[in-house]
């Protein structure tokens, strides 16, 4: 869920985006971090730990922690956190260490 | 290829902004370096009033305070801002490599200053690892620059000055607030901000903590307990809460690996909340050009990040010889402000943590 009123600040959402989670699509605003716009979605569990396959959600938000490591794009142990939402962004939980392609 | 720079400030929060300030209105070039998209580190989340005195601009909200800091970095023709650029290391040779745009960059400057702030500690219980138990800072992120309701029923740990504050942030952005556990027997945070969850009926539970979490694959609540004398859970008090979100407002440690890169004396100082550079009465460190300013050199607020970086920056500016007079007046007035800063009740912890340092640094404290 997103703030609609709040007594001191206002949030200018920028564009409508659209993207996908593990291939749903999700609507988020391109002001969003990735993170952001999947937890307003009611999407917390972003991933699983490699080897007891906890699930594993986002802890510090500023790209301190890497606790929310996704595939973006087919690139992975993107920090979602800190990565700002584009339009059809592909966004996947991702699978062990991730695999870097040159 | 290697860019030679005069200055560079790591961070770009309260106590980098003031130092490339500082650093440039005394003549020298500075390349301030700031891994966010968006310079003014933790202020950029502060929506409450902030404590401290009025050169520090009590009295108005952090965001704002950040954003003045920010506009008078950017008109400074002597400061070059460069955003979304992460420093990842500090060589023996003096070289500095920056990750910005997919690219990898080297710098060699003469002076660093390194402003790089802190991390939200952790706290151990079983399943502390559920998705939904986020950090003070990360809820605060969320809700005040994302725009996001972080939670629908949220338990917060920590009843400092950051757990009751963003537990009546959190209220603002029309959270329910379940409950305030505190470890310790009394509320460490200004009583002011506690009565302002009190007055919304939220309980602050001094002397309880997390036992542990629950939930399939995300947190759905946890069961909370109280604590002896000696901090021994009590049996028989646990307490079943429901909640999605469980934010930890333990405290921070600062974040000094560029520090330990680099080669400087580190030591662990409880009263600074963890390993820390030690410093001389100019902020440098005891690598020669390599100064510490803020919350990496000691957990404290951004009235003094801001005055430290100040100090910083006009001692680099001295030791480059720029404007060496004047510079040098500007480091006794910030010493004299963080010292007159230090000097309430408030100030016990730090003053102690400082005299540590001096201590390791060989000096006689005075
Ligand atoms: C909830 C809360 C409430 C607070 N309320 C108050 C208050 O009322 N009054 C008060 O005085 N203080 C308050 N504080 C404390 C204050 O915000 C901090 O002490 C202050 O921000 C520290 O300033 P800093 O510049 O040292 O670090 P930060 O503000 O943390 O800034 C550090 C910056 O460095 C950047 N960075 C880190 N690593 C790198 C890297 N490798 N490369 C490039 N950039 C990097 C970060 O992105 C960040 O922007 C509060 C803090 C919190 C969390
Ligand atoms: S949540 Fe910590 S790096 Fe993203």
């Amino acid at each position: 869920m997103r703030i609609e009123q709040h007594p001191i600040l206002q949030f200018d959402r920028g564009e409508k985006v659209t993207f996908t989670f593990n291939g749903q699509p999700v609507e988020g605003y391109t002001s969003e971090t990735i993170a952001a716009a999947l937890h307003a979605a009611g999407i917390r569990e972003l991933g699983h730990s490699q080897q007891l396959h906890r699930p594993r959600g986002l802890f510090c938000a500023i790209g301190n922690c890497s606790s929310c490591f996704m595939t973006v794009d087919g690139e992975p142990n993107v920090r979602v956190c800190v990565t700002k939402l584009r339009d059809g962004m592909v966004v996947e939980e991702q699978e062990g260490k991730g695999v870097v392609h040159s | 290829m290697i860019r030679e720079v005069e200055v560079m400030v790591i961070g770009g929060g309260p106590a980098g902004l003031c130092a490339a300030q500082a650093a440039a209105s005394a003549g020298a070039h500075v390349l301030l370096c700031e891994r966010d998209g968006v310079p003014g580190g933790q202020l950029v989340k502060q929506t409450h009033k902030f404590f401290g005195s009025e050169r520090q601009y009590a009295g108005d909200r952090g965001i704002f305070i950040g954003q003045r800091l920010v506009q008078e970095v950017r008109e400074n023709p002597n400061i070059e801002l460069l955003t979304d650029a992460t420093v990842l290391g500090m060589y023996e040779d003096g070289v500095v490599t920056v990750l910005k745009d997919d690219r990898h960059l080297k710098f060699r400057p003469k002076k660093t200053i390194v402003s790089t702030g802190a991390a939200e500690k952790f706290l151990s219980f079983p399943n502390n690892d559920l998705p939904g138990i986020y950090g003070a800072g990360a809820v605060q992120t969320l809700m005040n620059v994302g725009g996001v309701k972080p939670a629908d029923r949220v338990v917060m740990v920590g009843a400092g000055n950051i757990g009751l504050i963003v537990s009546y942030q959190m209220l603002q952005a029309g959270v329910d607030v379940v409950s305030v556990v505190e470890a310790a027997p009394n509320i460490g945070g200004f009583l002011v901000h506690a009565a302002k969850l009190r007055r919304a009926g939220v309980p602050i539970r001094t002397g309880w903590t997390v036992k542990e979490a629950y939930g399939e694959g995300k947190l759905e609540g946890v069961i909370l307990c109280q604590l002896d004398e000696k901090w021994q859970q009590i049996p028989g008090t646990e307490l079943d809460v429901p909640c999605d979100t469980l934010c930890l407002a333990v405290g921070l440690t600062p974040l000094a690996e560029l520090c330990w890169q680099a080669g400087c004396h580190m030591e662990f100082i409880r009263e600074l909340s963890g390993h820390v550079p030690v410093t001389d009465e100019n902020l440098m460190t005891s690598v020669e050009g390599i100064y510490a300013a803020g919350d990496v050199s000691g957990i404290e607020e951004a009235s003094s990040a801001m005055v430290e970086g100040r100090l910083a920056g006009y001692a680099v500016a001295v030791s480059l010889g720029y404007d060496t007079e004047n510079s040098q007046k500007e480091v006794d007035a910030a010493r004299k402000e963080l010292s007159e800063l230090r000097s309430g009740p408030m100030g016990g912890k730090i003053r102690a943590g400082l005299a540590k340092v001096a201590e390791k640094r060989g000096e006689a404290v005075c």
